[in-house]
């Protein structure tokens, strides 16, 4: 859609080394600003819902190729497992400084996965006033988690909800992958499943 | 202070603003927009600057100027700003960035040319000055994005009204 102005182009630099780290709450009022901005320009829950999802689906996208370079020495996965398992930990521990707790398969259906974390870091400030329920800000995040799988060829719907944890005053997020047919045919043709 | 991987900071950023272009198609807006976001950040982020900086109140602009280049950034955005170009009356000054973190990762597209992609931080330091008494404009003059060799924001007084005691309550 756009060119490139000059010869030297951003891609044909090195690759700047990781950064440091800005402080939580700089982001917190930037993620503040685009949960407004967001809201401003849609009508419903799920359509923020959606906007906050495709926001995140760009980090996600861009996510996966700077870690894929510096982390995984130029290597991608190619295998629905691995794959999942770069997110949980990897990814994770990219974005928020830790794994996430848990990796699971959904008991129903072969091709949905869930990742469950308590108290994601970007959702710290964040509360949800009534009216507007069942809103969980972390569809942000599954955008993320949408754009880093897309990117490497496993296309999936990824949703974000609030499941109350017994015993705990604050709910846990799941992020539930639902996988693309094509992803899970694919799976199965490959050697060794 | 709690942290965060500040990529992750820049990369959202970015979205952001590929957000803003697709929904508004004009620049102008965006860099509009941008500027809006930016002051209601500003806004709230000097109360947490004034509990956590320790500081003494500035007696000047330039003092404020100062504090925002050499504290400021460094709270929040983890690099530095130096201050230069004052005028004869001291109500005109620059903020010069050499690094700047929203850009990483950062190409103009030829077509978006007209873009202060940084515009968010003029806004926040028009934002954070207005709560405390001076009311500025700041607009970027040179961005790397655009082929010079640092960032330079353009800071300007237009007018300050100190608070003197006893201090008004509010009604």
């Amino acid at each position: 859609m756009f060119q490139s102005r000059g010869s030297v182009g951003i891609v044909d630099k090195p690759l700047r080394p990781g950064r440091q780290e800005v402080p939580l709450s700089t982001f917190a009022y930037l993620f503040s600003e685009l949960v407004q901005y967001c809201q401003s320009r849609v009508s419903n829950i799920s359509e923020l819902e959606r906007k906050l999802d495709e926001v995140g689906y760009g980090v996600g996208l861009r996510l996966l190729e700077v870690l894929c370079y510096r982390e995984r020495g130029q290597r991608r996965e190619t295998r629905l497992l691995d794959m999942l398992k770069f997110v949980h930990s990897t990814l994770w521990r990219y974005l928020f400084g830790r794994q996430a707790r848990d990796l699971e398969q959904s008991n129903t259906a072969e091709d949905e996965y869930m990742i469950s974390d308590m108290d994601l870091p970007f959702t710290k400030f964040v509360s949800v006033p009534r009216e507007m329920g069942h809103l969980n800000p972390a569809a942000f995040v599954a955008g993320i988690v949408r754009g880093a799988l897309d990117g490497a060829g496993f296309s999936a719907r990824v949703t974000a909800h609030y499941v109350p944890v017994p015993g705990q005053p604050r709910p846990k997020t799941v992020i539930l992958m639902k996988f693309a047919p094509a992803v899970m045919q694919r799976e199965a043709r490959m050697p060794g499943s | 202070m709690e942290t965060i991987n500040a990529e992750i900071f820049t990369l959202t950023y970015g979205s952001m603003v590929r957000q803003l272009i697709a929904d508004y198609e004009d620049v102008e807006e965006v860099n509009k927009q941008l500027d809006k976001m930016g002051f209601s950040m500003g806004q709230r982020l000097v109360d947490e600057f004034l509990a956590k900086s320790k500081t003494q109140r500035c007696s000047d602009f330039r003092e404020a100027a100062e504090k925002i280049a050499k504290q400021g950034f460094k709270m929040f955005l983890n690099c530095q700003a130096t201050v230069a170009g004052w005028n004869a009356e001291g109500t005109e000054c620059s903020l010069i960035l050499e690094d700047n973190p929203l850009t990483d990762f950062v190409e103009l597209p030829e077509q978006l040319q007209g873009l202060k992609y940084s515009n968010l931080l003029c806004g926040v330091i028009r934002g954070a000055l207005e709560m405390v008494n001076m009311d500025v404009e700041c607009t970027f003059v040179r961005d790397v994005l655009q082929g010079d060799e640092v960032y330079e924001m353009r800071l300007k007084l237009l007018s300050s009204s100190p608070e003197s005691y006893p201090f008004k309550d509010d009604d």
